[in-house]
């Protein structure tokens, strides 16, 4: 039996396993560059927990934007619903709510935007970019509605539950003055972990998570080979538009302050996290642990842009664009060298 | 009888979205104030004699998205997807305008060699989009995720960070009026680009090729058109029509602000494209009924403000609509629909057969 396995193990990598092996090394390589350069606070483990601490949010709604794009779909809602949900909770919060009915309030949101499109995209077969490009604009306009001028947190419990950290005192640094400055991390990164853990599982143990795989690669063998593709398509923008309810409250738990143009531009960041992780928009090809490495790689360069002295904000976007760039052609090649190995390239990456 | 009407049904049937769409904005403006779509002849603070009216502004303010649907359109049919970087497209191609005329003096002979340096520049940001997506085959909304991330900073570094104005009256004339003529000059521009389309499709087989590719890729290269060519070449098609998109919102303002300049628009787009009842998938397409998507998508967000909807709220209203427009035009609600009448009226039928029956 064991012996069996081991002849197994001789497989090539599959698709998925490539991508993610590559985005994993680029990080690596990437970050080890930094600290061989740069130095100072990259040495230290606090910079990684800031990059998580400022982007909870950002894997948890990447994670479930990952799902929907592993089916084969797209939902760029997932700014606008995090941006609706913190305003409506800090609303809620401020008129005498409690953190847990503040809680109900961002699952609520959050579960309502995922019926909605997922029933509309996957009963109707409506275009899943126009309906939840939909979405995106009612959110905003909602979150507008909601409040227009920017809303700050008035609840003590609440500011006292952004304020507890997590204290990692063997991961901390010695300061200047030679006491121990422990790594701090923030609530949300847990619940962000927590979320990507489960996340992983339901992809790669549950009947679900492999349907969302085979809907993605081929919807018609799929529904031939009994999956319910409606249901499933239907499935992934439920937990999608679940994953924004969340993201919103864990973004609320990091900033404690509401405004109309919150976690703008949250969905393009969030597709961009999970293509450089190695989804593909055509579906059938993912996974989350690509999504995380593609989220803290997004911030590894804006670290480095910042630290390298290139302060004006414009040379963000034009190192992100062409990291960005970098990492399709990469892909592109790297799929297409594979399928014409394999002898069926006829479609390049679409094989 | 019927086999006429089924076939005048299938043929304009691409045509129905836009149109009932813009129909039952019209009625419901009608039915809230019939002047709404009344149209004075009124003077200017310039002194010229122009129109004026609801109407009017909604196809005025309508100009940019309607060149910019046409061209996307083109794009969707062609590669069965989308391009996302319309509006940064059009920032850079504003900013290369403003920039060019900015260096000398401004006359008519300037305004066309600006215009043709910003198309230049439109179009090698378009052929690098149409590389990606036609040479390395990566799906359009991924490639032009490129350009919308940075095409903004991009337009931001071309001006060296200010918000430059021109000032003169040739660019007002663009932006606004040209003396003498009632119409504004954007609606102009939009009937003129729309003309060199019909044209282009008229007297070339880009618009065949293209409906070929996007319907099945491998079987149009089997025929031996180039495929690579067609995708290139639409982006390409695109990027002039950022060109032309970002030179009249520069005019109408008399200045480039890189940030704010047709901000969102790719997504108004490509919702033009969509209520024009293009398959967002590739394939068949009909470039006036995305054009008509555009003045539907216009005339709904005047009709908000003329009904004193917050201009940040409007996003939300806008958004039931469209959302109600798509699930009328959504294939399974129809099918549904057509089943519920030929029930209601084969139900009908029934009982007349036993009426006269009985009788």
């Amino acid at each position: 039996m064991k012996r069996s396995n081991q002849l197994k193990r001789r497989e090539p990598l599959t698709d998925t396993q490539l991508l993610l092996t590559i985005t994993i090394c680029i990080f690596f390589a990437m970050y080890g560059l930094a600290m061989l350069i740069w130095g100072g606070g990259f040495l230290r483990f606090q910079q990684v927990f800031d990059m998580l601490n400022n982007n909870a949010a950002l894997i948890i709604v990447a994670c479930g934007l990952t799902i929907v794009m592993i089916g084969g779909g797209i939902d760029i809602s997932v700014g606008g619903v995090t941006a609706l949900v913190v305003m409506s909770c800090i609303v809620h919060m401020n008129n005498g709510g409690s953190i847990f009915t503040a809680a109900l309030l961002a699952i609520g949101i959050g579960l309502c935007f995922g019926l909605v499109q997922g029933y509309l995209i996957s009963y109707l077969e409506i275009q899943p970019f126009i309906i939840t490009l939909a979405g995106m604009f009612f959110a905003r306009g909602m979150t507008t509605i909601v409040s227009l001028e920017p809303q700050k947190i008035a609840h003590e419990g609440f500011k006292a539950l952004m304020k507890t950290k997590i204290e990692i005192p063997w991961l901390g640094y010695i300061a200047k003055k030679g006491n121990l400055i422990p790594a701090r991390m923030e609530l949300g990164v847990v619940v962000a972990l927590v979320i990507l853990l489960v996340v992983f599982v339901v992809l790669k143990k549950t009947r679900m998570g492999r349907n969302f795989y085979a809907i993605g690669g081929n919807s018609q063998s799929a529904l031939m080979l009994g999956v319910n593709v409606k249901r499933t398509r239907f499935w992934s923008y439920l937990i999608s538009g679940l994953l924004s309810g969340i993201a919103g409250f864990v973004f609320m738990m990091h900033t404690g302050a509401g405004n109309a143009t919150n976690a703008a531009g949250a969905e393009m960041n969030a597709i961009a996290s999970a293509i450089i992780g190695g989804t593909l928009l055509s579906g059938g090809v993912g996974n989350v642990i690509g999504t995380f490495f593609g989220v803290l790689t997004l911030t590894t360069i804006k670290a480095i842009v910042t630290t390298s002295g290139l302060r004006d904000p414009w040379w963000q976007s034009i190192t992100t664009g062409a990291m960005l760039c970098f990492f399709i052609l990469l892909q592109s090649v790297v799929l297409s060298h594979r399928a014409k190995k394999k002898g069926k390239g006829k479609e390049g990456v679409k094989a | 009888m019927a086999q006429k009407s089924k076939f005048n049904w299938s043929r304009h049937s691409q045509l129905m979205l836009p149109l009932v769409s813009i129909l039952l904005i019209v009625v419901f403006n009608l039915l809230r104030d019939p002047s709404f779509f009344s149209i004075e002849i009124a003077k200017n603070n310039v002194g010229n004699t122009v129109l004026t009216g609801n109407l009017i502004s909604i196809l005025n303010g309508a100009s940019e998205l309607a060149v910019l649907a046409m061209g996307m359109t083109l794009v969707t049919a062609a590669c069965g997807g989308q391009d996302i970087s319309v509006g940064a497209l059009a920032a850079i191609a504003g900013s290369v305008f403003v920039k060019v005329l900015r260096s000398g003096e401004i006359t008519a002979g300037t305004i066309v060699l600006a215009f043709l340096c910003c198309c230049a520049v439109a179009v090698v940001f378009g052929a690098f989009n149409g590389t990606l997506v036609s040479v390395f085959k990566i799906q359009p909304m991924i490639a032009t995720l490129v350009l919308f991330t940075c095409g903004r900073s991009i337009a931001y570094w071309i001006n060296g960070g200010a918000t430059p104005t021109v000032e003169s009256p040739l660019i007002n004339a663009i932006g606004s009026f040209i003396p003498g003529v009632p119409i504004p000059t954007p609606i102009i521009i939009v009937a003129v680009v729309g003309i060199l389309f019909a044209l282009l499709f008229k007297f070339t087989t880009l618009g065949l090729y293209t409906q070929t590719v996007g319907i099945n890729q491998r079987a149009a290269r089997l025929n031996g058109i180039n495929t690579t060519l067609i995708k290139l070449l639409s982006f390409m098609i695109l990027g002039v029509c950022c060109a032309v998109a970002g030179c009249i919102g520069v005019s109408r303002l008399g200045l480039i602000n890189h940030e704010t300049l047709l901000l969102e628009i790719e997504m108004d787009a490509i919702l033009a494209v969509a209520i024009g009842g293009n398959a967002l998938g590739g394939g068949k397409f009909k470039v006036s009924s995305s054009v008509l998507g555009a003045y539907a998508i216009q005339a709904l967000t005047i009709t908000l403000y003329a009904m004193k909807v917050p201009s940040t709220a409007v996003k939300a209203y806008k958004a039931i609509v469209i959302i109600l427009i798509v699930v009328i035009g959504s294939p399974v609600v129809k099918a549904q629909l057509s089943r519920l009448w030929k029930k209601l009226s084969g139900g009908r039928k029934a009982k007349e057969a036993a009426h006269n029956e009985a009788q």
